[in-house]
């Protein structure tokens, strides 16, 4: 038993923080916090050139053919950085699921420009309010041509491609969701920008009308993709927000120990160290959770349903309760637009919502658990 | 990352196993798995005996106080191996209830400070439960602040006599031995004048009160001595050193991690799978699925973090004060399942009879003990402040009282 990251794994990690802190500063997120560009195409660039967007895409596919755990560590760092970059969309949605579904063409169209940079993916699942659910899913699938809207899709608005959960039955199962996969720069598709929570990622609505799109993986067995597809995304989101988690409470960390008030460190009052403890209490139990989540995922082991849901739940809690007091720490000046405090606390907060809300993952987690006893 | 066994972790485990399956106190075995926080008991037994029994027979074989050299009583594992061990010893485990103070916080101390000659005798024994030792660090008015601890030690030629009075000595009432610290000089700054010593508790001047507790029961004494007389060969560290000794059997608690904490997280899962309310099973509802989520994460979240720790400390390093979350987390939230589990039987909860035993009874007596979870080995509020200081790096407290000598510190409130 060793439950830790590799020295090899460790040093990666080390290289993805400086990189990132170098560029990715809080500066550079605000171009796009702004709105003066939809997504910082350097740092992109410069994501692909370290080989961090292919790392866990095989080397017959371009990527570098390392594994999920060093996904993971890189999926911390983008979280520190709260990079404003389509990497969850393209990374872990659309290349998991060319992973798990693609047939050998697929893979070799899109997996090494999702590696080098030129493509950036999606996965268009949402159609309106509500959690997922093969219920929920209307758009329709016929003759290769899919009708409907989805709403929202991250990154909708930049993406070259877009994985698409279709209604290909009316049987009221499972079995009625195919996936199909889309070059949104082809004809069919109209892609509408919407305002959100986290302006450093955006979010689109998308009509396909009559839109070309081939198969992805077999029929009806879009629903079984897209669990694993979401399982595999809630490990590598949870170390994002594992990232964002701790950066938050090293801000707070630091404001306590920098501001003076009535002749003191506001660090040295009880009441600020017990609010910066408990963030602390949050963030460990996040990581260790996601860690859990973390080896499951590299062994595809049969546990990695319940550690997905897990590692979900509690990295989902720690980057709200860590961004929300880090603001809290800061009294006044954390609720300005000039600090950095409202940036993690929108992005934990629509993190929070980006692969079904909390309740969603709980509901998973308890039926999860259940089946385990049962089994 | 590894969650597997190597092959020469699975054969100690086949080995732990196959020895536990032929030797452990089967007939208990169904008690113990339902015993749980506020209420580990056997009908029909004295658990004192039955652990004592089954420790020495853990001994006798090799696999007592396993991390600790053999020539102490101990296996000389690795850290992995011992949490192997407990993983397979299981609710057994609970019977070792009894041995924590000793062989977690007392033994360590011992060995590290001790002379050889009283190592070999005392340790062994400590190991085989045969002996059972406990710590008297808190006193009436020395609690979160225990360096404010006035039981006084003078000297007296080859001798030391004790005077003073210990508060919430768990298990002193059947303690062969304990690990003391005392006061000996008043006249410098409260952390600088203290010593430690280990004393045999059927000492003359020793006198035991049980302490009956909130929850009815008695795990803890309060201690009086009157001259007592320690030989100075049982000093335990430098005269004005105890302050850094007592710092080592705290560390040696954090140690401790494998033990794993209490969260009532099982317990209540089990319960709402059964429990039938008026829509369907407990399980099925939204809201409790929702409250049962969070807690599940909380247990999980807990259970890695000391595995990590661990790992870490297979790899040598020394286990920190971030250890303190696991007594932080499980404190409170044994606390909230309880009170949640009764919650679920709406009025009948509050009952306890025999025929509700099963039940309500168990979280009852959980609801019961907490709140003492949550203020012994360490208050939730000194462990917050332990990381704030001690991992995050905030500054302490302001302490009036730091440089002051000890006999000038203010004793009273108000007049």
């Amino acid at each position: 038993m060793n439950f830790d990251f590799s020295d090899d794994q460790k040093q990666l990690r080390d290289q993805a923080r400086k990189f990132l802190t170098e560029k990715c500063s809080p500066k550079a997120v605000r171009v796009v916090l702004d709105g003066k560009a939809p997504y910082d195409k350097e740092l992109w660039k410069g994501l692909a050139e370290m080989g961090f967007l292919g790392v866990a895409i095989p080397e017959e596919f371009g990527g570098a053919g390392a594994g999920h755990l060093e996904l993971c560590v890189i999926a911390e760092e983008m979280g520190r950085a709260n990079a404003p970059v389509p990497f969850s969309s393209t990374v872990y949605l659309a290349a998991e699921a060319l992973l798990i579904a693609g047939s050998d063409a697929q893979k070799k169209k899109w997996l090494p420009a999702i590696a080098s940079g030129e493509a950036i993916g999606t996965l268009a699942l949402f159609e309106g309010k509500g959690n997922p659910s093969p219920k929920s899913i209307k758009l329709t699938a016929a003759n290769g041509a899919l009708n409907g809207v989805k709403k929202p899709v991250a990154d909708g608005a930049i993406a070259d491609f877009a994985v698409v959960a279709a209604r290909t039955g009316s049987s009221g199962r499972e079995s009625d969701i195919s996936l199909f996969l889309v070059d949104l720069k082809g004809g069919g598709v109209e892609v509408k920008s919407l305002t959100n929570l986290d302006p450093t990622r955006g979010q689109a609505e998308i009509t396909f009308k009559d839109c070309k799109a081939e198969p992805l993986g077999a029929a009806g067995e879009g629903w079984s993709i897209l669990t694993q597809v979401l399982d595999r995304a809630a490990v590598l989101c949870a170390f994002e927000q594992v990232g964002g988690s701790d950066r938050a409470l090293e801000m707070g960390r630091d404001y306590a120990l920098d501001r003076i008030a009535f002749g003191r460190q506001i660090g040295s009052f009880q009441a600020v160290k017990h609010m910066l403890a408990d963030m602390y209490v949050s963030a460990t139990l996040a990581r260790s959770n996601s860690y859990y989540g973390a080896w499951a995922l590299s062994t595809n082991a049969s546990e990695l349903p319940e550690a997905a849901a897990a590692a979900r739940i509690s990295a989902t809690q720690a980057f709200q309760h860590c961004a929300k007091n880090n603001i809290q720490v800061h009294g006044g000046m954390g609720f300005t637009w000039e600090f950095d405090c409202h940036m993690y606390y929108r992005r934990a907060n629509a993190m929070a919502l980006a692969l079904g809300s909390l309740s969603y993952w709980e509901d998973q987690l308890i039926d999860r658990m259940r089946k385990k006893n049962a089994a | 990352m590894n969650f597997d066994d190597t092959p020469q972790e699975a054969e100690f485990r086949a080995t732990a196993r196959a020895w536990i399956a032929a030797n452990a106190p089967r007939q208990y075995e169904d008690e113990l798995r339902k015993s749980s926080l506020g209420r580990t008991q056997l009908k029909n037994a004295d658990i004192l005996e039955v652990a004592k029994a089954w420790q020495k027979k853990k001994a006798d074989a090799g696999w007592a106080c396993l991390h600790w050299p053999k020539e102490y009583g101990g296996r000389g594992s690795s850290p992995i191996e011992r949490v192997i061990w407990q993983q397979e010893e299981g609710p057994f485990g609970k019977l070792s209830h009894m041995f924590i103070i000793g062989h977690g916080m007392c033994g360590p101390t011992v060995m590290a400070f001790a002379r050889e000659e009283h190592k070999r005798t005392y340790l062994p024994p400590l190991a085989s439960g045969e002996k059972v030792w406990c710590q008297l660090f808190s006193e009436p008015a020395g609690g979160s602040d225990v360096a404010g601890l006035r039981t006084r030690a003078e000297k007296d030629g080859d001798e030391w006599v004790i005077n003073g009075q210990k508060i919430w000595t768990s298990g002193a009432h059947y303690s062969d031995y304990g690990i003391l610290l005392t006061r000996t000089d008043p006249t410098v700054p409260k952390h600088k004048g203290l010593t430690m010593f280990f004393l045999d508790m059927k000492s003359e001047g020793v006198e035991v009160r049980p302490i009956k507790q909130a929850s009815g029961a008695s795990d803890f004494n309060e201690v009086y001595f009157t001259n007592v007389r320690i030989p100075d060969h049982q000093r335990l560290g430098e005269v004005g050193d105890g302050w850094n000794v007592s710092l080592t059997t705290l560390m040696n608690e954090r140690m401790s991690i494998g033990a794993g904490v209490s969260t009532g997280f099982p317990e209540l899962f089990d319960y709402c799978s059964s429990l039938m309310l008026e829509d369907g099973p407990a399980i099925e509802d939204r809201a409790v699925r929702s409250k049962l989520a969070n807690w599940a994460v909380k247990a999980s979240g807990l259970r890695y973090t000391s595995m990590r720790a661990i790992s870490a400390l297979s790899k040598g390093e020394r286990p920190g004060p971030e250890n303190s979350i696991g007594k932080l987390v499980a404190g409170s939230m044994i606390q909230d399942v309880a009170t949640y589990a009764l919650d679920l039987q709406g009025a009948s909860g509050v009952i306890s009879g025999p025929e509700d035993a099963e039940v309500a009874g168990r979280f009852q007596a959980m609801l019961l003990r907490a709140p003492g979870t949550r203020v012994e080995g360490g208050t939730d509020e000194i462990m917050r402040n332990i990381i704030a200081e001690r991992v995050l790096g905030l500054p302490g407290d302001i302490r009036v009282d730091k440089d002051v000598p000890f006999n000038k510190i203010p004793t009273k409130g108000r007049n």
